[in-house]
């Protein structure tokens, strides 16, 4: 007999507003004058727009109870959306779905730590909110406490810990919790190496405790570790559902290999292949360090370039801009190319990021292109761990304060 | 959006760990009243108690004076109302008590009240990474915001106490009463918090409103003044104010003077009672969208 279902979704469905990004007027000066010029205005009133958008649409999912399941696409197309509703923290527009048993997420680490607060009231605290019980939370202290190897610090306000520090004890809380299901959200991109290496054991204990994990990483090798099976979320759709290989193979070779095998269309002059780096960290997306780096841009020209211009520009995973680099005159033959860009340094906060490459000749267009799988910086984070004071920049900082005047 | 049928709904989170009976939670769009949870908000009551001690452990240990400041504030407000209403404009107190205690005892209560509604109103929105990240019944962070105060009001009423003490003079046997008005203090305060969080969500200028209002209110309360300062045509008015009964039932309790109406008490009740259920609705149809608009 197969093991019940754990989480089955059916017609799951998220729509968000878009163009005023699905909030309405900001101040309640703005909502009063927009109801005033309704009353007053002589004009039809708008009909309902359609600036909306389905960040989710139609997900239908089995997992069986003790599948860890991976989840994979690129940044926006619905993944953190669909952990958003299965944890509760926002509704369906439509569908439903149901997970038996107690539930768990970990979608960020250290949410609902306070600074202010020793290392001790925060594992209560935190453990409270994750949604354990005071006696619970009791039971694994011990265990919590040597998983993040803060002996010592415990009864230290957490805003005096190291980076390091913070982030163990964060993931000890939420990975200690004893749920049914649990939900993991790209949290170990945070980190240094060892940091990863101690948390991807722990979620594979979990794993193999068998609790039913859904796991949402761009590491697509944490993945093939950890997940038999993986579904691929492409613009909010499941655009495939099968064994970890196939999906991963299929999922990587979308970026590259079905585009190398078809003819140029019509009217491109080149095809952006694939890009890593050099050295990288675990994986060739992965950037565990701050030393020089080299991005490699495979490409293919159709055609020779004489005048070729081509730009590098890297978006953080909510599409902001945060860097751009262009070189110009580039005299090219036809075929396979290498363009290594070399950079002294990546000092970006950790995470998942996505490199936009383009080409042209004199001002055409020959191909642009989002890089596949994103760009994951796991380098040790230096900014205040609190996160909603990261920022963009992670460059170490030191103080030293001496008598003025 | 309802058309799924929510049969058997239940979140027994808790209750698994003890028993391990696995109860199945349904993720289905709700209409506003189905998310009126108030269930959960029990079975996370450990959750509650949890984020009123956190509120009250920061807030003692970032501000610099600590427990002096919830002295010195109402001490200070003391004075000047002392100094405008008995010095400048010669106002009597009721049943020759010293002015100072008459305002004192009414500061506390309102103190209470408008840290509840200033701290409770932006609780939603100061907790934004809580509310994107993680599901609780999110009624449990106005609630932690109103109750959090509470460790103020208890060190106020005790300087109160010591000032009663220094002119001489023992709390009145009302004082028995005193629990029932300090409740009606939370309910009124949640009654506005559940409004005013929800819609600071939404219109982040509902932030510098909170403070006029509060100003207006504390005039329109007798705070500073006893109640029979207003004119009789207004009385009846001036009564359904609910802080008023906060107000003029806490100096009765503990001064055991001041006018206090059975009518003012359960019109102010009523209209606590209405603004209470109705923001609980509110709050509860809008904490649906706080994950996608904070």
């Amino acid at each position: 007999m197969s093991p019940a279902v754990s989480i089955r979704t059916d017609g799951l469905s998220k729509q968000y507003r878009i163009g005023r990004l699905h909030r309405g007027p900001d101040t309640l000066r703005d909502a009063i004058s927009g109801w005033t010029s309704r009353i007053f205005s002589t004009s039809p009133r708008r009909p309902p727009s359609d600036n909306t958008i389905w960040a989710l649409r139609d997900v239908s999912l089995e997992v069986r109870e003790g599948e860890v399941l991976g989840v994979v696409g690129r940044n926006g197309a619905g993944k953190s959306t669909l952990l958003s509703i299965l944890s509760r923290i926002t509704e369906p527009t439509e569908g439903r779905a149901e997970i038996r048993g107690r539930v768990g997420s970990l979608l960020e680490i250290g949410t609902g730590f306070h600074p202010e607060l020793t290392g001790r009231q925060n594992i209560f605290l935190n453990g409270a909110i994750l949604g354990m019980r005071r006696a619970e939370i009791a039971g694994k202290f011990d265990e919590i406490v040597a998983f993040a190897d803060v002996e010592q610090f415990l009864d230290t306000p957490v805003k005096r810990y190291s980076s390091g520090m913070y982030l163990r004890l964060a993931f000890a809380v939420a990975a200690h919790l004893e749920t049914d299901a649990l939900l993991v959200d790209e949290v170990l991109a945070v980190g240094d190496l060892e940091f990863q290496r101690k948390c991807l054991g722990k979620m594979a204990d979990v794993a193999h405790s068998g609790r039913t994990v859904l796991f949402v990483s761009h590491q697509l090798n944490a993945v093939r570790r950890l997940c038999p099976r993986t579904i691929w979320i492409d613009a909010g759709r499941v655009r495939m559902d099968g064994p970890t290989a196939n999906v991963l193979g299929a999922y990587e070779a979308d970026a590259s290999l079905p585009r190398e095998q078809r003819e140029l269309p019509h009217g491109k002059g080149a095809q952006f292949l694939a890009w890593e780096l050099e050295p990288s960290g675990s994986e060739p997306n992965v950037l565990t360090n701050r030393e020089p780096v080299t991005v490699k841009v495979r490409v293919h020209l159709g055609r020779p370039v004489q005048r070729g211009r081509t730009g590098l520009a890297l978006r953080a995973a909510d599409q902001t801009l945060v860097a751009s680099w262009a070189f110009y005159d580039l005299d090219l033959a036809a075929g396979d190319h290498v363009f290594s860009y070399a950079i002294d340094e990546l000092p970006l906060v950790p995470g998942a990021y996505q490199w936009h490459v383009s080409l042209l000749d004199e001002d055409r267009m020959l191909d642009e292109w989002y890089g596949v799988p994103e760009l994951v910086i796991g380098t040790e984070l230096f900014a205040h761990p609190n996160d909603q004071y990261r920022g963009v920049l992670n460059v170490p900082c030191t103080l030293d304060v001496s008598p003025g005047g | 959006m309802e058309q799924h049928v929510t049969t058997g709904v239940s979140d027994r989170r808790l209750e698994a760990t003890s028993s391990r009976n696995r109860s199945t939670t349904v993720v289905v769009p709700r209409g506003a009243w189905r998310s009126v949870r108030l269930d959960e908000v029990w079975q996370q009551r450990e959750l509650l108690l949890y984020l009123v001690w956190r509120d009250i452990r920061v807030r003692y240990a970032q501000a610099v004076l600590g427990i002096a400041w919830t002295v010195i504030q109402p001490l200070a407000l003391m004075l000047i109302f002392t100094f405008v209403f008995s010095y400048l404009a010669h106002v009597q107190a009721p049943g020759n008590i010293p002015y100072a205690v008459v305002s004192f005892a009414g500061l506390v209560p309102w103190l209470y009240v408008s840290q509840a509604i200033g701290r409770g109103s932006t609780s939603v929105v100061s907790n934004v990474s809580l509310v994107s990240k993680i599901y609780f019944p999110r009624l449990i962070i106005p609630a932690a915001g109103v109750f959090a105060p509470l460790a103020d009001l208890l060190v106020a009423f005790g300087v109160l106490l010591a000032l009663l003490a220094a002119y001489g003079r023992a709390p009145s046997w009302h004082i028995v009463a005193l629990p029932a008005f300090i409740l009606f203090a939370v309910a009124t305060a949640l009654a506005a918090v559940l409004w005013l969080s929800a819609l600071n969500v939404r219109y982040r200028d509902v932030t510098y409103l909170v403070p006029v209002f509060l100003q207006l209110w504390m005039y329109a309360s007798p705070v500073g003044y006893p109640s029979t300062l207003v004119p009789d045509r207004w009385q009846t008015l001036y009564l359904l104010n609910p802080l008023a009964t906060v107000i003029e039932g806490f100096r009765w309790s503990v001064l055991g003077t001041g006018v206090l109406h059975a009518a003012s008490i359960a019109g102010g009740a009523a209209i606590v009672a209405l603004f209470l259920v109705g923001g609980l609705f509110f709050f509860s149809r809008a904490q649906r969208a706080f994950a996608d608009i904070i």
